[in-house]
């Protein structure tokens, strides 16, 4: 884990809308430099939107969005991306029809193409199903082969700060712990910056640095992942039985 | 047989120039899931383009090397028309995207009409005829019929166009499966959110499929003019139509779809006239490619959309 403490994100009273729907309601959070960063919610209580809102698809309506010191909220996806955010998002979104290699070339677009040999290298040091399925369609996966994918496409374009989307998503237990080693392997052999929203909130508080928890659009509480472990609030909406 | 020969070969060159033209269709449509209406009437402009750069090279210019002529007209032509596909897509279409799916079919077909008069106006509405250019052939076979002998004849002029197309397909194809660009292509006709968050530029990778379609009907214009020395406003529509027809037979959005289709479309309708009437040629086409519809919906090669969620 880093020592460095400065920000790398930091969301200041962010409202999006979808149409005349508020998704989110004024959300603020900050995410550091070499921390793993993860947002437990129910569904619907708008995280992805908050992922995809940091993304600028949709927009912010209203609030802030500083990135690396920049205000990224009104730029456009593309070069929003550009300045080293990655995301893995809701529904993985392979290309389908595109080969497992294709898709991770997708993921290196904006990359220098003289580091992709070696890149390729260490997602399929950190994935190896993924280099047995090289040349199959994104399409004919399985789920937990899709969500490595996903998450194997974002590190492709080597960011900064990795937006992972319920990984966890209808995967079975041991791919689920599979995939957590992998983000908690990056975050301290590298250094990467992780913001990783779940459903799967004792996996994610166990791994994270820090939490917050979203309702209905809004953040209700936050601290560090063993202390919201801990909170009677927390067990009782997200552990008690979902426990896995 | 001499006489199927020769319907075959020309079939194979009208099909390879409505192959050209419904690549623009397919690709557009692949990727914004719209059929541009005016890609016909873009054809037709690269064909006015054609004719004009070719008149002011040889007549103007002086020039009269014919094989440097026309390399000049087919780089000037699709220039130019590749600036007028794109024109059109940033006039008409970009404004709209995200608007409800029939707003830009409407100006699609707004776009088709306002080209048409365009040329109609600044050009006359009569015809323009060229000269034919490039003259002779091989005779391929020769038989005899009760009605005296028939040659099977291959000009220079349907080898060229067979050439180039073959040439330029095979490029295309190249230029989609194996280059960036064609992955980023690919990539916003699958998922243009995605696209986006993985840095690609979907506005503008929209905005150079328009460009790489105008390019290719460009081509067809050149070889339209030359190969039947006329051309009026008007030739985009019929063309267009055909066209269109080529790529949703082929299964529209699929480019080896469309050249199948347009080769299967020139073929249906050289044959259906030299066998039968010239007169229901296209109801000919038009009703073949009702026939495939019913029980290919998807076209011949289109994909049908089951995929693993």
């Amino acid at each position: 884990m880093s020592t460095r403490t400065d920000t790398l994100l930091s969301v200041r009273g962010v409202e999006t809308y979808y149409g005349k729907i508020v998704a989110l309601r004024g959300v603020d959070l900050d995410v550091h430099r070499g921390e793993i960063v993860t947002m437990i919610g129910a569904n619907g209580a708008g995280k992805s939107t908050l992922m995809m809102t940091i993304c600028g698809q949709p927009q912010a309506r209203n609030g802030q969005i500083i990135y690396d010191g920049q205000d990224i909220t009104l730029m456009p996806t593309h070069e929003i991306v550009s300045r080293g955010i990655a995301q893995s998002p809701e529904g993985r979104r392979i290309f389908p029809r595109m080969t497992v290699l294709e898709n991770l070339q997708m993921g290196a677009a904006l990359v220098d193409p003289s580091l992709f040999d070696e890149d390729l290298a260490k997602v399929f040091k950190l994935f190896p199903r993924l280099k047995e399925r090289i040349n199959q369609r994104g399409g004919t996966l399985s789920g937990g082969e899709q969500q490595m994918l996903a998450i194997a496409r974002a590190l492709m374009s080597r960011p900064k700060l990795l937006l992972l989307d319920e990984p966890s998503l209808g995967l079975a237990p041991l791919i689920v712990k599979q995939i957590f080693d992998a983000i908690r392997a990056l975050n301290e052999e590298e250094g990467l910056t992780v913001f990783l929203v779940e459903q799967n909130a004792f996996h994610a508080l166990k791994l994270a640095h820090r939490g917050y928890v979203m309702v209905n659009g809004n953040i209700t509480m936050s601290g560090t992942g063993a202390e919201l472990l801990k909170r009677e609030e927390v067990r009782a909406a997200y552990l008690e039985g979902g426990r896995h | 047989m001499e006489y199927f020969v020769q319907q075959l070969i020309n079939g194979l060159t009208l099909g390879s120039i409505y192959g050209l033209i419904a690549i623009g269709y397919t690709m557009v449509y692949g990727i914004i899931g719209m059929i541009n209406f005016a890609h016909g009437d873009v054809f037709m402009i690269g064909a006015f383009i054609a004719l004009a750069m070719f008149l002011i090279l040889t007549t103007v210019l002086g020039f009269t090397f014919l094989p440097v002529v026309l390399l000049i007209v087919l780089i000037v032509s699709m220039l130019f028309t590749s600036a007028w596909g794109w024109t059109v897509e940033r006039l008409a279409y970009r404004p709209l995207r995200g608007s409800f799916r029939l707003a830009p079919l409407i100006t699609a077909i707004g776009m088709s009409i306002v080209l048409q008069n365009f040329v109609q106006i600044t050009q006359g509405a009569r015809v323009k005829p060229l000269p034919p250019q490039i003259q002779g052939g091989i005779t391929l076979m020769e038989g005899s019929t009760e009605n005296g002998t028939i040659l099977v004849q291959l000009s220079y002029m349907q080898i060229i166009i067979i050439l180039t197309t073959v040439v330029l397909m095979a490029g295309f194809t190249l230029l989609i499966s194996r280059t960036p660009l064609g992955r980023a292509q690919r990539a916003c006709e699958q998922d243009r959110k995605m696209a986006s968050l993985l840095g690609i530029n979907v506005d503008r990778t929209i905005s150079l499929t328009f460009v790489m379609g105008a390019a290719l009907a460009a081509v067809a214009g050149l070889m339209f003019v030359l190969l039947y020395g006329v051309i009026d406003f008007y030739i985009g529509f019929l063309a267009g139509v055909k066209a269109f027809t080529a790529a949703v037979l082929g299964g529209i959005g699929s480019l080896p779809g469309a050249m199948l289709g347009g080769l299967l479309i020139g073929l249906i309708e050289v044959f259906w006239s030299g066998y039968f009437s010239v007169e229901y040629k296209d109801v000919a086409a038009f009703s073949i490619l009702a026939i495939v519809l019913i029980f290919l919906p998807s076209g011949l090669l289109g994909q049908p959309e089951v995929e693993k969620v």
